[in-house]
């Protein structure tokens, strides 16, 4: 499913002193089962714009075309549905619950939908064995190192199987090699037809053999959108 | 399609009741000050209505007219001849002279009602007591009781039996004795009654028959027993009334008490409705989820609350009220109540205990969870 941006703006507290245009003017485009990065300096609007594109905000103006459909002007209610079904997200804080346990964790985003509880449960454990997790299911998720809290996340995001993965600083809180085993776990799922979208500083990520396109950032606009030259 | 709709539920209840364990001290708090509002609540309500209707039923028993006789707009003993006076009114099927007066006793500062009884076998001395004097003086079967006549005169009174417990409410300072040791101990001739009382049948009739009393006897004055189960009524929603405005304090923290809970949600609380809105739960999910919240903590709380009041009320006997409650000074009855429940008294409480939790938890929750879920990237 083709992502496409036309011309999108972001003000936070519009018509008060502290007035910010976080995104001034965004245009891109992003084909489907590609690995795209949004690198650039802090503050740069990364985040911001990969919440628009995830339905967790809005723009302000500008249009967000998500295959033939135009969801930027999708009311509330829609915006969920969209979501829920297109689209997964992997956090740089992982934000699981706790006290919940590691298979309650990757099935909350299923709860809404109502599914039999026994395929819901049989789709969290194939995805906790394909994760290697398989041992931890019902482990309190506090009880997990930072690896497989980010697996878990994994896990999370994938259960409504989704189109397109959404993952904003998903090694900030990993070491050097678990960011490089994060990379292959992407790839593995570009395999599988995913889009991704991944935010970094990281070099480890951007730099990655795994990432077909990086797109630079400053204050708010997009400087370089190029494919990289496969090496 | 329904069984979406109720699995989907499901998935919301199982969430919501980890969640409540989660936050097992706060949920314990919060159920604790709940189930104590509601306990006061109705134990007031039930403990008020069980007495009215108890004392609705036992006028039920009492006779349809008392005639008193009036003397310089005092109440006077009444001539026997009196009731020859009445003669036959239509209506009346029963009539009779009654002796009974309130005897003050110094050594436990509380008013006997003394009333005649044919039952006693041995008429000048012997005595049936309820079972709240025999309590307030230490007194059992064949013990005796001194009591002093209007001249100072000593009477010595054999307690020949106990009166039924399960009338204690009624009964609790009751004493009856012979006519003739009445006469005695209060110096009442013969030939005059304390008052008389009438048995009307149909109720209709009852204030025709009263009507006639007056004009046949200008000088007594008719006392109807519906007139007395108003007063009684009057009475118990007065008392009632001063319990419910010292509940409506409490009723009015708990409100706030609810409120603050609820709209000082904790950043936890936020960011897990931002996660869960992330992932794909609508704010309608996110609200029934805190709807079923509401639910099992209100109703938890209401049925732990009414079942402990409906034991406090009914078993022991409302034990907590008695210094606001009771008017009957020294002698407070141990009484059992008759259990009972009234449909609208149930929702009235309800109504004013879970609506208003409900209504103080999901509008925060319902600004929170409208908000961009977009926060939890932060
Ligand atoms: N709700 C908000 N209200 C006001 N300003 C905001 C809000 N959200 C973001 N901003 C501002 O918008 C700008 C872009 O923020 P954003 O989080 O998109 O940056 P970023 O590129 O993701 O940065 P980082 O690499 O540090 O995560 C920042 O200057 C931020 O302060
Ligand atoms: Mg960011």
């Amino acid at each position: 499913m083709l992502i496409q941006l036309t011309d999108i703006k972001k003000v936070f507290n519009q018509g008060k002193p502290n007035e910010f245009w976080a995104i001034q003017g965004v245009s891109l485009e992003f084909e489907p089962n590609r690995v795209s990065c949004l690198k650039g300096a802090s503050g740069s609007g990364k985040t911001t714009l990969l919440s628009m594109i995830g339905c967790l905000s809005r723009p302000t103006s500008g249009r967000i075309q998500l295959g033939e459909r135009l969801i930027s002007s999708l009311p509330e209610r829609f915006l969920t549905d969209v979501r829920r079904h297109t689209f997964g997200f992997i956090f740089q804080r992982f934000n699981l619950i706790p006290g919940l346990s590691v298979l309650e964790n990757i099935m909350l985003p299923a709860y809404p939908l109502g599914l039999p509880y026994k395929r819901l449960v049989a789709t969290a454990q194939h995805l906790l064995h394909q994760f290697n997790l398989s041992t931890k299911a019902d482990n309190p998720v506090e009880w997990l190192s930072g690896g497989e809290a980010q697996r878990v996340a994994i896990c999370r995001a994938l259960i409504n199987d989704p189109q397109i993965l959404i993952a904003d600083e998903p090694t900030a809180n990993l070491d050097s090699k678990l960011s490089y085993e994060f990379m292959g776990l992407i790839d593995e799922l570009r395999q599988t037809g995913k889009t991704i979208l991944i935010t970094s500083h990281d070099p480890e990520v951007f730099d990655s053999a795994v990432v077909d396109r990086v797109v630079e950032m400053h204050d708010g606009v997009v400087l370089d959108s190029s494919l990289k030259d496969v090496t | 399609m329904m069984w979406l709709f109720l699995r989907k539920q499901k998935y919301l209840i199982d969430f919501t009741l980890s969640s409540l364990l989660r936050r097992k001290g706060k949920s314990l708090g919060l159920l604790a000050v709940y189930i104590l509002i509601v306990f006061m609540l109705a134990s007031v309500t039930l403990f008020t209505h069980a007495l009215r209707k108890e004392a609705g039923l036992m006028l039920q028993a009492s006779p349809e007219i008392i005639v008193q006789r009036m003397q310089a707009g005092r109440h006077a003993l009444i001539p026997a001849d009196y009731l020859q006076r009445i003669g036959r009114l239509r209506g009346v099927t029963q009539k009779e002279g009654r002796l009974w007066g309130y005897y003050y006793d110094p050594a436990v500062k509380a008013n006997y009602t003394i009333m005649t009884a044919g039952q006693v076998a041995a008429p000048l001395t012997e005595i049936i007591i309820g079972t709240g004097i025999a309590r307030a003086r230490g007194l059992a079967v064949g013990d005796y009781l001194t009591l002093r006549s209007q001249n100072g005169e000593a009477f010595s009174f054999e307690i020949a039996a106990l009166l039924d417990e399960k009338s204690e409410l009624v009964s609790a300072d009751l004493l009856l004795m012979s006519p003739q040791a009445f006469r005695r101990l209060f110096n009442v001739p013969e030939g005059v009654y304390t008052d008389l009382v009438l048995s009307v049948r149909n109720p209709r009739e009852v204030r025709k028959v009263a009507e006639k009393l007056t004009l046949q006897l200008p000088d007594t004055r008719p006392i109807l027993r519906e007139e007395v189960l108003r007063t009684y009524d009057s009475v118990f929603s007065w008392r009632q009334g001063i319990l419910f405005v010292l509940l409506t304090g409490s009723i009015l923290a708990f409100v706030i008490f609810a409120w603050d809970k609820a709209s000082g949600l904790s950043a936890e609380e936020r960011r897990e409705i931002g996660i869960l809105k992330a992932v794909g739960w609508e704010t309608a999910d996110v609200m029934r989820m805190k709807f079923w919240e509401g639910m099992i903590i209100s109703l938890s709380a209401f049925m732990i609350g009414y079942l402990a009041a409906y034991a406090h009320v009914f078993y022991a006997s409302a034990s907590l009220f008695e210094p606001v409650l009771k008017g009957w000074a020294v002698l407070y009855p141990q009484f059992r109540l008759t259990p009972f429940v009234d449909g609208l008294q149930l929702a009235t409480l309800l109504f004013f205990t879970v609506l208003p939790y409900i209504v103080a938890t999901i509008i925060p929750i319902w600004r929170t969870s409208i908000t961009d879920p977009d926060a939890v990237m932060r």
